[in-house]
């Protein structure tokens, strides 16, 4: 045979460890960022805890500001992100009738670079405490004067965590231009591959921003430099303006991929194709555009002037326009159609009003002269958990019921789904629609307590009682998912009638996804091959050997090494008591190491040839019949 | 039945936007209770935002229920709806009109935006008072009649109030809802904010910037008095202190003079027999320490906010102040005077730590510092 290569396959942990399917990578996106996600709302409910009361002391004031912290970075980089990758990376390839995706090794380096980063950011818990300056950082409260050695490791897990970032985004924008099926132009493309597109440029343009920033506060940290010190002649509104110009942009790239999975369902299960497509995409592209031009509206209160402050309001408010655009056309897609109830549709269904709920107070915010009110309160609190929690998560969770059975195999319970659902809503609501009464009341945010008799203390008891519904809701899907795992592997293909290529290969799909690539002939390729009345996609190419990229331990070996390197640098000026960790750590040998792991790993992929190895025809058509 | 359902998930909306409405909240807190025009002005941009947003709401709440209802999948539908691709004439409404909806909100915000940011800083009618900001307490300085004090601010109603913005340390926002919107304190800069009150009160203030461990404990008063009550005021800090009448006093002094005097200001008398003040700048200002609502902004004197001293209860606070300040502000510069080991600033306190009695003579000083 022409090109017969070994093939090399590993079974348990160490096929987990050398992945490169995209499936496979999706999955452990999942599992770690599902992770991520139960500590990030572990943190929460303590949260919630400490304020259910006025000047309660179930967490002291120091404890508080690392909870919080690590609450938000948590969320938005560990759990909330890698979650949208994960459905990226499950079923981007599968949307676009692709094999994978363009560098199956790179995607794994994304992964372990995200994950070893979220795992150094949350081992500063065992180690002198965690970062306390709250998710953004903000310098001087950053700096090593006034905050712990955990900002250290916020610097370092997150630079880490940004690498696999920027390679997964970089990885879809290849995979989505180079390796769509034939016939799959770009107005043909599903809306999830859409808004995964866009994000991924967003992630293109917005992470650098915040490598720079971060590799400043890093120098500062470790190496004294004096970017933000102001005595020295430094800016300490230099950091906010490099952190808003990445963390505004982040906003979108959280919530565009969640505006995908909404139309995915919202139209499957109305059974009617999207209202307005062009329209959608065009309005993904405009909200992707226009969210690189407001990031000053998280510095209304700074001081920067009316002028600035004026334009930036004008256009922060633009945006609600194409994201109207795309709410009405969610409502005229299940207008005149026939929407049907489970749980991943009810999530869908609990998105649109709350979402929208989000929005507006989005707009209400953009008025600098009011905002002065809201700036840094509870109003702000309740605005970007409606967006981040009642628009993203509940996108999440919705996508999560959907594609369940591609990615597993299995069908998610449906009692305890809509339980889920009920008690998560029910609670989203109870615990941040208050919240924007508290802010207006005069709470500020991010406070460790508050007095009595000041008028905060009924609305802060039901915020929590509402967030405990909501820790309710998280376990009851944890039940779900593991009383799911007990049961067969029996989903079938197309579970829910769906319309896009995913539903056109089995659940769940097979390691090379199309035994043949198909033929796309229109949007929503799979329904329309469904009303000619075929049963299956067109092949766009006759049946032959599938090529298929080797399994490496490499990514993984890359990551520790910088995993260890980043113990190295910020213990390096430590005091230990021992005598052996104080050599080590102070002549950088522990740093040094580490980069060495990670340069060796480098060296060894690029002088390695990888040939990879082909999946044969008698293989192929073996599968089909068995 | 079940349109009336969806209509019982507006109720819950409707009561609560009647809540908003009615102005709920603590009154010398809320800023929707507001007390000065700047406040006034900020609650008219935040109701025709609202109620704006609140008509798209409603719109949208509508049109949804209508759809979940209507268009469900009813039993025993095969066939598949027709496959509607869009409609201009829809899109380009909802494109249209939202753009409208902002108009509305986006003339009066640039108006506002403008007039609230107005600079007072030169303005001789203008009271001017430098706000230093520090982890956890604020100083107020009033420029042109030379007073410093701090946590609890004094201003004249209806009269202009220019604050000139600083910090000691690192990032803090000013912030007094009842009175007006924040603007932060950035190291390295100055910033101006206007604010005015309409009638007499004690209205709350706070730190709406993360600034460390005692953030949430970093508030003030802002005491709003007649123009005639804010000059009698004004005197009375320049005015020194007369000397302790007490035993207990005289020995608090003593001990204030030894231990204190290197961070808190206060009226003493100097070497040249001169009573005037005297003492450090790093913690906060003394001087008519006794006529303050709080004590380090949270131990209230009275029983009511802005009620007259219970001075049973000042002589508590102080006394639980001096004895474990960490426990009551976590993280700020102030020693446990009775635990020099392991206390910040251990170089303070000469002598070692202070008897009870000692104590009790430096709360005796402390509360007599008034006029």
């Amino acid at each position: 045979m022409a090109h017969a290569h070994t093939v090399k396959r590993y079974t348990g942990l160490m096929d987990w460890l050398t992945t490169v399917d995209h499936k496979k990578i999706g999955i452990l996106y999942l599992i770690g960022g599902g992770l991520f996600f139960l500590l990030g709302g572990l943190e929460a409910i303590l949260i919630r805890i400490q304020l259910m009361y006025p000047q309660n002391d179930f967490l002291d004031a120091s404890t508080y500001n690392q909870v919080l912290t690590m609450h938000g970075t948590t969320m938005i980089f560990l759990a909330v992100m890698p979650i949208i990758f994960a459905f990226m990376n499950a079923i981007i390839p599968l949307q676009i009738g692709a094999r994978d995706v363009a560098y199956p090794f790179v995607n794994a380096v994304g992964f372990w670079m995200f994950f070893l980063g979220g795992l150094l950011l949350n081992v500063s818990w065992f180690f002198n405490g965690a970062p306390d300056a709250g998710w953004t950082s903000y310098v001087p409260l950053a700096n090593n004067e006034y905050s712990g050695k955990g900002v250290d490791f916020y610097v370092l897990g997150l630079q880490i965590a940004g690498i696999g970032t920027l390679a997964g985004g970089i990885n879809f924008l290849v995979t989505i231009i180079n390796m769509r099926a034939p016939g799959m132009t770009f107005m043909r493309m599903p809306l999830f591959t859409w808004t995964s597109f866009i994000t991924s440029a967003l992630i293109l343009f917005a992470f650098p921003a915040i490598t720079v920033g971060l590799v400043l506060l890093m120098f500062e940290r470790l190496f004294s430099a004096n970017y933000f010190d102001v005595a020295a002649g430094g800016n300490i509104v230099l950091w906010q303006h490099i952190f808003w110009i990445f963390g505004h942009p982040e906003v979108y790239i959280l919530i565009l991929p969640a505006f995908g999975i909404i139309s995915e369902i919202v139209s499957t299960f109305a059974r009617k194709r999207l209202f307005g497509y062009s329209a959608m995409v065009f309005a993904t592209a405009l909200i992707g555009f226009l969210g690189f031009m407001v990031w000053v509206h998280h510095m209304f209160t700074t001081g920067l002037g009316p002028i600035g402050n004026a334009i930036f309001s004008i256009a922060t408010m633009l945006i609600a326009i194409p994201t109207g655009i795309k709410i009405f056309n969610w409502i005229f897609t299940m207008w005149g159609g026939q929407y049907s109830f489970n749980t991943a549709s009810l999530f869908a269904a609990g998105f649109i009003p709350t979402f929208v709920m989000g929005g507006v107070t989005g707009v209400m915010l953009a008025a600098p002269a009011a905002d002065w009110q809201y700036h840094d309160s509870y109003f702000v609190v309740a605005h970007f958990h409606y967006v981040i929690v009642g628009g993203l998560v509940f996108g999440l969770l919705a996508g999560l019921h959907y594609w369940w059975p591609k990615m597993f195999g299995r069908m998610l319970n449906e009692t305890i789904g809509k339980f889920s659902f009920w008690t998560f809503f029910i609670g989203f609501h109870m615990t941040f629609l208050v919240q924007h009464f508290l802010g207006l009341w005069g709470m500020p945010r991010r406070i460790f307590t508050f007095l009595e008799n000041q008028g905060l203390d009924e609305l802060n008891f039901i915020s929590t009682i509402g967030a405990l519904l909501m820790g309710v809701s998280t376990i009851a899907i944890l039940v779900n998912i593991a009383v799911t795992q007990m049961k067969p592997r029996n989903a079938p293909a197309d579970p829910w009638d769906g319309r896009t290529l995913e539903w056109s290969i089995p659940s769940p799909a097979p390691e090379y996804n199309f035994k043949q690539i198909p033929l796309v002939r229109g949007l929503d390729a799979l329904f329309k091959e469904k009303i000619e009345g075929k049963k299956e996609m067109t092949p766009a190419e006759p049946l032959g050997p599938i090529h298929m990229p080797s399994p490496s331990i490499l990514p993984f070996t890359m990551s520790i090494g910088l995993f260890i390197a980043g113990f190295g640098f910020m213990y390096a000026r430590w005091d230990f008591d021992n005598g052996f960790l104080d050599a080590i750590f102070g002549h950088y040998i522990v740093a040094g190491a580490g980069l060495l792991i990670t340069l060796v790993s480098m060296l060894l992929r690029s002088v390695f040839d990888d040939h990879g190895y082909h999946i044969e025809v008698e293989e192929l058509e073996k599968e089909v019949h068995a | 039945m079940s349109r009336w359902k969806q209509l019982w998930r507006i109720v819950p909306l409707l009561a609560m936007l009647s809540l908003l409405l009615s102005g709920c909240g603590q009154e010398n807190l809320s800023a929707l209770q507001p007390k000065g025009p700047v406040a006034e002005k900020q609650l008219t941009l935040i109701t025709i935002s609202i109620s704006v947003m609140i008509f798209v709401l409603i719109v949208v709440f509508v049109l949804y229920a209508y759809v979940l209802v209507k268009y469900r999948r009813k039993k025993g539908q095969t066939e598949y709806p027709k496959q509607v691709e869009g409609n201009h004439k829809l899109e380009i409404i909802w494109t249209v009109i939202p753009f409208f909806l902002l108009l509305i909100i986006a003339v009066p915000t640039v108006k506002y935006t403008f007039e609230l940011d107005k600079d007072y800083s030169k303005d001789p009618n203008a009271l001017q008072v430098r706000v230093s900001a520090h982890q956890f307490w604020w100083e107020f300085e009033y420029l042109d009649q030379k007073v410093k004090t701090a946590q609890d601010l004094v201003i004249p109603t209806g009269r202009v109030v220019s604050f000139h913005l600083e910090t000691a340390d690192v990032i803090h926002s000013f912030w007094v809802p009842a009175l007006g919107g924040k603007k932060d304190t950035n190291p390295g800069m100055t910033n101006y904010l206007f604010l005015k009150a309409n009638e007499p009160g004690v209205y709350l203030g706070k730190c709406a910037e993360l600034c460390g461990q005692s953030h949430a404990l970093m508030d003030f008063k802002v005491r709003a008095v007649p123009q005639e009550e804010f000059d009698r005021w004004i005197t009375a800090m320049q005015t020194p202190t007369k000397e302790p009448a007490t035993e207990l006093a005289k020995q608090g002094e003593t001990i204030f003079k030894q231990s204190c005097i290197s961070c808190h200001a206060i009226y003493a008398t100097d070497d040249k027999g001169e009573r005037r003040v005297l003492g450090g700048g790093a913690g906060p200002n003394l001087v008519n320490f006794g006529n303050r609502e709080t004590v380090a902004g949270i131990l209230y004197n009275s029983d009511e906010i802005g009620g007259p001293i219970d001075p049973e209860k000042q002589k508590k606070n102080v006394r639980d102040w001096l004895k474990d300040p960490q426990k009551i502000k976590p993280g700020n510069m102030m020693p446990n005077l009775q635990k020099v080991e392991g206390s910040q600033m251990e170089y303070v306190v000469e002598g070692g730590p202070l008897s009870d009695q000692q104590i009790d003579a430096l709360v005796e000083f402390l509360v007599g510092q008034k006029q």
